[in-house]
C-alpha cells in the first residue's frame, strides 16, 4: 500500500529532514519525492510505501500533522487511492 | 508518479473548499423484526440496528483518516416504520420512535431516518397511527427523522394525506415551540420519494431494498463555486463543462468511500447520491455557485435557468463517476442550511415564489424554510400541494420541509444551530386555499404517467 505525504506552507530549513526522519522512525519507505518553492510558498509531495509501517496509518498521519503544525505547515498523509480515483478515469 | 497539480488540487478542495463526504448512511431492513407484541417488536428493532450499525461510526472515522477526507455524518435509515408497526395500537408507534432514539444513541450515529409512511394512494390504519404519532415522536426524541410520501406521478396526489400533514406540521411546531419548533426540521413531506436516499430528514430504507445497504451522499458546493471562479468569463457551454468535470471528481471520492465502507462493514454498496449539499459555513453554499455563475444575488431573474444548468451538469458529471447513482442527486436549495440563501432572503432578493420556481429544476424542494408561526393549516397544506404537484407533473422528487416557527413573524430569525443553521422567517400569501384543501380526495395522476 502506498500513501502520499504532502507538506505545504511557508518555507523553512529542515522540513524534508523532519518528514524523512519520521518516515524512517516508523518504517515508511520513501519512493519518490518532489518539491517546489514559489515565492516562499513551499510544497513537497512524497510517495511512501506503508506496508512496513510499525504503527497504524491513522496514528502516523496524526503524528505527521502535529509535526507540521509545530512549524505552521499543513502536513498530511493520505492513501494514494483518493488521488488515483479522483484524477484518473 | 501522481501528478503534482492533481495532488495539490485535491488537497486544496479539502482544505479550502470544504470538500467532504456528507454522509455514510446504512440502510437496515426491519421486516424480519415484525411482531404483534410491541415490546418484542421494539426489542428486535433495537437488537438489529445496534448489531448491524455497531461499527458504522468507527469505520467511517477510520476511512476518513486513511483517505484524509472528512466524513461529516454517519447515519442509519430503516424500513418505513408504518410497515412494521401495522399490528400495533396507536401508542405503539411512540414506543418505536423511542427505540430508534435509543438505538441511535447506542451506535453513536447522528440521525436515524425511517419514522415514515408511504401514503401516495391511500392510508392504512397503521399509516394513520404513525402520522398521528409524528408530533409527539419528534418532540420526544432528538435524532429520529420522519417522512411521509403523499404523491407519485403514477398514483397522483393524496390530498387527504396532504391535509393531514398540514395539521401534523402545525402540531409538531407547537410541541417543539421551546426549541424554535425544531421538530419540523426533522419532518419531510414528499412526492416521488426515492427509496435509497442517504440524506436526512427524508432517508428511509425502501421496501424494494435488500436486508442492508451502504448509501453515500457527497457534497462540495464550495469546490464547484471555486472551479467556476477560476474559469473566469467563459460562455455557458464551457461553464457546464467545468461543472461536469468538478462533479465527476467529487463523486469519484464518494464512490471510493462507499466501496470502502461497504467492504469494511460487510454490507452491500447501494448508491452514491451525487448531491451538492450546502452547509451554513461560508464557502459551502449553492447560492454562492449561482452568484459565481453571474447573478448579483440568488433570487434574481435568471436564477432558475442557472440552477437548471447547474443541476443537470452535476448529474452528467457525477453519473460517470459512480457505478450506481441514486437518492436525490442534484443541487439542494435549503434556506437555513445555506449561508448564501439566508443572505439572499435577508436582502429581499429571494422570495417564496422564486424558491418554488427553483424547486422545479433542483433536486428536491422547499427545504428548511421558516414561515410565521400563525400560518393557518390550510396555507401550509396549499404550499405542500403546490410543491407536490410540481414533482408529480414533472416526474421528479419534490419535498416540503417547512417550519412554522411558533410565536415568530415575518422578518424574525429562527436559529436551530449546527448543520440546520438559522432561517429568516419568510412572508406568505394571505389568501386562503381552505376550501380547495377541504375538498379532500385525490388529484388524479397526470396523463403522461400512462406510459405502458
Amino acid at each position: 500500500m502506498k500513501a502520499v505525504i504532502t507538506v505545504t506552507g511557508k518555507d523553512t530549513v529542515g522540513i524534508i529532514a523532519d518528514v524523512s526522519a519520521l518516515c524512517a522512525k516508523h518504517g515508511a519507505n520513501i519512493q519518490e519525492i518532489t518539491q517546489s518553492v514559489l515565492s516562499e510558498y513551499f510544497a513537497m509531495i512524497m510517495l511512501v510505501d506503508i506496508d512496513g509501517l510499525d504503527t497504524p496509518f491513522a496514528a502516523f498521519a496524526e503524528e505527521l500533522a502535529a509535526m507540521g503544525g509545530k512549524r505552521g505547515l499543513d502536513a498530511r498523509a493520505m492513501h494514494e487511492d483518493i488521488f488515483n480515483t479522483m484524477h484518473h478515469v | 508518479m501522481l501528478n503534482v497539480d492533481d495532488i495539490l488540487e485535491t488537497i486544496g478542495m479539502i482544505r479550502e473548499e470544504n470538500l467532504d463526504i456528507r454522509t455514510i448512511t446504512m440502510g437496515i431492513s426491519l421486516f424480519d423484526c415484525v411482531s404483534d407484541d410491541g415490546d418484542r417488536l421494539c426489542g428486535k428493532i433495537y437488537d438489529k440496528i445496534t448489531r448491524r450499525a455497531e461499527r458504522l461510526v468507527a469505520v467511517g472515522e477510520e476511512i476518513s483518516r486513511d483517505y484524509g477526507v472528512p466524513i461529516v455524518n454517519k447515519r442509519v435509515s430503516v424500513t418505513p416504520v408504518s410497515l412494521v408497526g401495522g399490528a400495533l395500537p396507536p401508542e405503539g408507534y411512540l414506543k418505536i420512535a423511542k427505540t430508534l432514539q435509543k438505538a441511535a444513541d447506542a451506535t453513536g450515529v447522528n440521525f436515524i431516518g425511517g419514522f415514515s409512511a408511504l401514503v401516495h394512494k391511500g392510508m392504512t390504519v397503521g399509516d394513520r397511527n404513525l402520522i398521528a404519532a409524528i408530533p409527539e415522536a419528534l418532540a420526544g426524541t432528538e435524532l429520529v427523522c420522519s417522512s411521509v410520501n403523499v404523491a407519485t406521478t403514477k398514483a397522483g396526489i393524496n390530498m387527504d394525506a396532504v391535509r393531514l400533514m398540514g395539521e401534523t406540521i402545525k402540531k409538531t411546531a407547537y410541541l417543539t415551540r421551546e426549541q424554535n419548533s425544531i421538530g419540523c426540521a426533522k419532518l419531510v413531506v414528499f412526492a416521488n420519494v426515492p427509496e435509497d436516499n442517504p440524506f436526512m430528514a427524508g432517508a428511509f430504507h425502501g421496501v424494494g431494498e435488500a436486508d442492508g445497504a451502504i448509501n453515500v451522499g457527497v457534497s462540495g458546493p464550495g469546490v464547484v463555486a471555486a472551479a467556476i471562479r477560476r474559469a473566469g468569463d467563459c460562455d455557458l457551454s464551457a461553464l457546464a463543462d467545468v461543472i461536469k468535470k468538478t462533479a465527476f471528481k467529487i463523486t469519484r471520492v464518494g464512490q471510493l468511500v462507499a466501496g470502502e465502507a461497504a467492504a469494511r462493514l460487510g454490507v452491500p454498496f447501494g448508491i452514491v447520491d451525487l448531491s451538492l449539499a450546502p452547509t451554513p459555513a461560508v464557502g459551502d453554499s449553492v447560492a454562492e455557485i449561482l452568484e459565481e455563475m453571474g447573478l448579483t444575488s440568488c433570487g434574481a431573474h435568471g436564477t432558475t435557468a442557472a440552477l437548471a444548468m447547474l443541476n443537470d451538469a452535476v448529474k452528467k458529471g457525477g453519473v460517470m463517476a459512480s457505478s450506481h447513482v441514486g437518492g436525490l442527486s442534484g443541487a439542494f436549495i435549503p434556506v437555513s442550511e445555506d449561508a448564501g440563501m439566508i443572505a439572499a432572503v435577508e436582502r429581499g432578493a429571494l422570495s417564496m415564489e422564486k424558491l418554488e420556481a427553483m424547486t422545479a429544476v433542483c433536486s428536491v424542494g422547499l427545504d428548511m424554510i421558516a414561515v410565521p408561526g400563525d400560518t393557518p393549516e390550510a396555507v401550509i397544506c396549499g404550499i405542500i400541494a403546490d410543491e407536490i404537484a410540481i414533482g408529480v407533473v414533472n416526474c421528479k422528487t419534490t419535498a416540503v420541509r417547512l417550519i412554522p416557527a411558533w410565536g415568530k413573524k415575518q422578518g424574525d430569525t429562527v436559529d436551530f444551530g449546527g448543520l440546520l443553521g438559522s432561517a429568516p422567517v419568510m412572508g406568505l400569501s394571505s389568501y386562503s386555499p381552505a376550501r380547495f384543501i377541504g375538498r379532500g380526495g385525490r388529484i388524479p395522476a397526470p396523463i403522461h404517467s400512462l406510459k405502458n
